[in-house]
Order: C-alpha cells, then structure tokens, then sequence
C-alpha cells in the first residue's frame, strides 16, 4: 500500500494485465478490516482486550478455583506482598486470583447479556420497523416506558425481585452462583430499549429501497425479506452498538454488585470485588484498586474497539 | 405548540399508569416488607397475621395497587379478623396526593422523600451547572486547536474519562484528595456526609463537602458533552456563514462565540435534558459512596427493607421528571430552531 508504493515507481497502465486493472471486489468484511486496522485506538483496544481475555482465562492454570475461594482468616487485608502479588481480601481470600475468576464471569456477564439485549432489540426493533401501524405503536409505547425509569433503578428493582433464593448451578464441573443468570437476565432485559429503536430506524429507512420492492415481487417471504434481505443490509450499527453494550453490561454488574445486590458469593465477580471497598479506602486500597482498574480498562478498551467498528464499518467511508 | 405540549402530556398518562402498575407488581417479591419493619421484630404468627391485615399486606396485588392509586376511604376492610369488614379505609391514594406511609418509619411519604429531595437538587444542579461550563471551556478549546498536541491529549484524557466507571474514579479520588492529601499534610477533602457535625450544616461546610461527589458526578459528562461540542464546533465553524462573518472582518472572538457557538450549542440543549435518567444513575452511585443524604441513597435503603410505598414515590417522581424533560428537550429544541414544526 502507500508505504510500497512510495519505493518503487508505479508500472505503467499499459503494462498491466487486465487482472490487475480490475481488482476484485472487496467484501464487507475485508473492506472493515482495511479500515479497521489504520484506527490506531482500536487496535490499541483490541490488544488490551486480548490481554485481559488471556489474563482471566489463562490464569486458570496458575491459580485453581478453590484458591480463589479459599478464605484465610489469619491473613487477612494483607497488603500486596511476594506471596499475594494484589494482597488478600476481608476474609483473607487472594485478591490476584480473585480478579481471575471475577474476570471470567464479568466477561461472561457481558457477553450472555449482550445477547439477550440483542436477541430482544433486534426481535422488537425489526418488527415494528418492518410491520409498522399498530404493532409498531405498542412496541415502541413500550420502548419510552423502559427508558422512562433511569436503567439502574429498574436493575436494582429488578435484581432483587429475581433474586430470591435461586440454588447455585453447576456447569463444567464448577459452582456458580445462581445469581450470575438473575444478573445477567435483568441486564439483558432493561438494556434493549437503545437498540430496538437503531434496528427500527435501520428497517424503516432500508424496507423502502428497490431491492425490497423487487423480492417482495418476486414473492420472496416475509421472513426471509426480514433476515435476508434487511437485517444483513443494517448489520453494521448493530455490530457496533452490541459491542458497546457488552462494556455497558460489564460496568453496570459492577454497579449492582457494588450497590449490593449483584452477584453473591462465593463466586467472584470484577463488581462484587468492590462491595464495600469504599469502607477501605484509607485502610486497604488494594482491594477496590485492582478489581476497579480491570473493569476501567475492559470497558475503555472495547468502546475503543467499538469506535473503530462504527468508523471501519461505516459505508459512506471511502477510505479503504 | 401548546397543543403539542398538551398531546405529550396526555400521551404520557397511560405511560404513567403502565410504568406504575409494572413496577407495582415487581415490588410485591421484593422481600417480607415486615421481617425489616422499623427494626422490630415480628415473629409471632398471629402479630404476622394482624399486622398484614392492618397494613392491607394480605390483599391480593391488584387490590394493593387500586388502594394505592385511588385510596381505601370508599371500602370497609376486615382489621380484627372475624370476617367482617367493618373499618373504613384512611387512604387517599396517588391519585388524591396521598403517597402513603412508609413502612419503616411511619412517615408520610412525601414527608420522606421532600425532606430528601433538596439535597440531591442541590447535587444535581452544581453537577450540571460544571458540567455545562467545563464542557463548553473544553470542546471550544479542543474545537478551535483541532490536532494539534493538546487537542490529541484533551481526546485521549476524554476517552479515558468516559470509559472510567463512576465507583472506580470516587474511589482513587477518596484515595489521592482526601487520604493521601491528609498523609502529605495538604488540606484535604471530606469524603463523608455534608458537614462536620461539630461545625454545623453551614454553606462553607456544605460547598467543601460537595466537591468530591459533585466532581464524581460530573467527570463522566463532562468527557461526553465536550467530545459533542468539539464535533458541533467544528462543523458550525465550517458553515459558509462563519466564513462570511470572517470575510467581512468581524473580531474573532465574535465570529467563535455568537456566530459559530450559538449555532453549536443547539443540540446540547436536548442531550442535556435527555440525559436526566443517566444524572439521576449516576447519583446514587455517587451519594452511596460519599454517604450524601440524597434521594439515591434513601431509594437504597427502602429498597432492601421492601418499603413499597416510598420506593414507588421515588420511582414515580423520577418517571414524571424524565417524561417533563423529554417533553423540554423538545420544545426548547424548536424555540432554539425556528426550522422546526411541531403540529
């Protein structure tokens, strides 16, 4: 590309076979990636990302659960040390393997709640996009009142309603808290309203171009207009808006969980790490530093990621 | 125009009784509202029994929520249990202006929360006030160096500011202004409450207590808007009339600020009213970790003692004030541009 170009002269038109003069259409995908990779902070983010996926995942194989959850009570508010590199908790429990596991379930978290906001915004959006009239109404009516209650009051509600009593459930051989499924629902469910209304728009302004015209004479159905002919046409906003959430889900598990009604122990989360922390600000900053900079840095770096997805997915963008 | 403030507002009615009656019905599995009753313990079952039936507690969901919205005074309910319902509710209901009572305190609602309300206003509003002139003092800053090293670092310092959640930026800031501040011998800041007690809840007091949460709450904002108003600036600053207002040699500072910025500002003006859900999110967070005696932290407190009716004034004040700024948002929007119509 321009550094090459710059090295050696340009061969003639001439010289050209005609392969070469007609390049082969860029798909969407590779045209993003051109584009993606010139973002400077978004590849920034996408390392810092990774990093953080290898640290929390990778770090399974140092430290194992169980010493994760392992409460020491004669170590207890330890400052970090050789032995405990983040220091120990309250109850004497290491910090460094704690931010391991906690990072796996907020990464979870974020991810499963993405899903469900997406499974339902795209679902409600496309429908009263696609359907309009009276449909369009209700759902959009219901739309304004999820947004009408601020989304963390709703979550506190909410967290609690659904927090009562759910047994622990075992997966792959470890206990989770059957909270971490009350968290993560709660969090799909309040968070959808944002990209119900982007799906709906893209459908409204989409539906009315020739290509939907010319499928819909050519007797092509409903549901496949709807998943093949205008979702893949709107899939950039929703690319990006889905990335952005799952940094949203992961900052507002750390809201409940250190508002004290998230996630319960004995799993870890990023959040929970934190419940209470502000009665050690003086006394223990190791135990809200650490947890706190991971989620800081998870959520700088994928809006970072994201940023760069609305710029390389953008088609009005001619840069290639 | 006054027919489309009045149509919103009746539009927002059946909202309003929707978002009531949901949240109604959510705040019935919330806990035992009389296991955390005013810190006494009930424990004998026929004290569980009476005390449901006094408080309307064992009537079914929909019956609670009619008494809630319209009040009791026309039904007889059954209070010494023998069957017959003789007792005349007391009641007013929501409708009436009769919030209820709180159930841990036996206060009047509106009692509870006014004697709250002020305080978090008082936040909320210095809050906005910063956040509007440091996000006008940056983004016109940023705007008018476009590029150049400061530009990039104020993008960079934004970004990071933007992403930092609201708990972790209190906490390094407890840390760094109040408890290393006090190691290295500097003055530092209260991280705790509105006053000291011995020196009383005067103005001074309060202003020095408000400086940590009202930067909490506002750093988040402050690196949105101020992203908003570099990209409006810039794209106000390119229109063929600022260029005009140069050719015809105007001073700069005229052609920035009343030509180019008020044409900026525009879109400000709906993001900031539009924005009040998220202020009042952030303001519990922010009232919760410096102990300020606001509505956040009064939500919290009744929300795990399962107090139904202060929580549903909370919830239903915040409901109207978000549909009222909405509906602000949007006139002020056409007043501010005479190019749009509202019919």
């Amino acid at each position: 590309m321009a550094e090459s170009t710059l090295e050696q002269p340009k061969p003639g038109i001439a010289s050209l076979t005609p392969d070469e003069l007609e390049t082969p259409p860029l798909s969407l995908g590779q045209l993003t990636w051109r584009r993606f990779r010139r973002h400077r902070m978004a590849i920034f983010g996408s390392v810092v990302l990774f990093l953080i996926v290898i640290y929390a995942f990778g770090g399974m194989l140092v430290f194992s659960e169980a010493y994760s959850n392992r409460t020491e009570t004669g170590a207890r508010l330890q400052a970090p040390s050789r032995e405990h590199p983040f220091g120990t908790d309250t109850i004497g429990r290491d910090i460094l393997a704690r931010t391991i596991y906690g990072g796996q379930i907020s990464i979870l978290i974020g991810l499963t709640a993405m899903l469900v906001e997406l499974l339902l915004g795209v679902t409600i959006g496309a429908m009263a996009g696609y359907f309009g009239g009276r449909l369009d109404s209700v759902l959009m009516r219901t739309t304004e009142a999820v947004l009408v209650i601020p989304q963390i009051f709703l979550l506190l509600v909410m967290a609690r309603y659904f927090a009562q009593s759910i047994p622990n459930i075992e997966f792959l051989g470890r206990t989770f808290s059957g909270s971490v499924l009350v968290i993560i629902f709660v969090i799909g469910i309040t968070s959808w309203p944002y990209l119900a209304r982007i799906v709906r728009s893209q459908f409204l302004s989409v539906k009315e171009n020739d290509f939907i015209l010319a499928a819909r004479a050519t007797g092509t159905s409903t549901r496949d207009i709807i998943f093949r002919h205008i979702l893949p046409n709107s899939i950039a906003p929703i690319i990006v808006s889905a990335t952005l959430s799952v940094a949203a889900a992961i900052t507002l598990e750390a809201y409940i969980s250190f508002l004290g009604l998230g996630v319960r122990p004995p799993t870890a989360t990023w959040g929970n790490m934190l419940e209470g922390a502000y009665n050690y600000v003086e006394s223990a900053w190791w135990l809200w530093f650490f947890p706190g900079l991971l989620i800081a840095l998870i959520v700088l770096s994928i809006n970072f990621l994201g940023d760069g997805l609305r710029d390389a997915l953008d088609p009005h963008s001619r840069a290639i | 125009m006054t027919r489309y403030i009045l149509r919103r507002l009746l539009q927002a009615i059946p909202l309003l009784f929707i978002i009531s009656l949901v949240l109604f019905i959510l705040m019935q599995n919330m806990g035992d509202p009389l296991a955390t009753m005013g810190g006494r313990k009930v424990t004998r079952t026929e004290d569980r029994i009476r005390l449901a039936r006094q408080l309307g507690l064992d009537k079914p969901i929909l019956v609670q929520y009619i008494y809630w919205l319209v009040g009791n005074d026309w039904a007889k309910t059954d209070l010494d249990g023998d069957g017959v319902a003789e007792t005349p509710g007391s009641r007013k209901g929501v409708l009436r202006g009769d919030w209820g009572i709180s159930l841990v305190n036996r206060q009047p609602v509106t009692k509870v929360i006014g004697e709250r309300l002020s305080n978090t206003l008082l936040l909320m509003v210095t809050a906005e006030a910063v956040i509007i002139l440091a996000a006008l003092l940056i983004g016109i800053y940023s705007a008018l160096h476009q590029y150049t090293a400061k530009d990039n670092i104020i993008t960079a310092t934004t970004f990071i500011f933007y992403s930092m959640p609201v708990f972790f930026f209190a906490l390094l800031a407890m840390y760094i202004f109040a408890v290393n501040f006090k190691k290295w011998g500097l003055p530092y800041l209260p991280t705790v409450g509105m006053f000291e007690p011995a020196a009383g809840q005067t103005p001074v007091q309060v202003a020095w207590h408000m400086i940590l949460p009202v930067a909490t709450l506002s750093f988040g904002f402050i690196a949105g808007y101020s992203r908003y108003i570099r990209s409006t600036m810039l794209e106000a600053l390119g229109q063929d009339y600022v260029r005009t207002a140069k050719a015809k040699g105007l001073p700069r500072p005229e052609v920035v600020y009343i030509h180019a910025l008020k044409n900026a500002s525009l879109p400000i003006v709906t993001i900031i009213a539009l924005d009040l859900p998220f202020l009042l999110g952030g303001a519990i967070v922010t009232e919760r970790i410096f102990g300020w005696p606001g509505m956040g932290r009064l939500f919290l407190d009744h929300v795990s003692r399962s107090d139904t009716a202060v929580v549903m004034g909370i919830l239903m004040m915040i409901a109207v004030a978000v549909i009222v700024f909405q509906i602000i948002a949007d006139v002020t929007y056409a007043w501010l541009d005479p190019r749009i119509r509202y019919k």
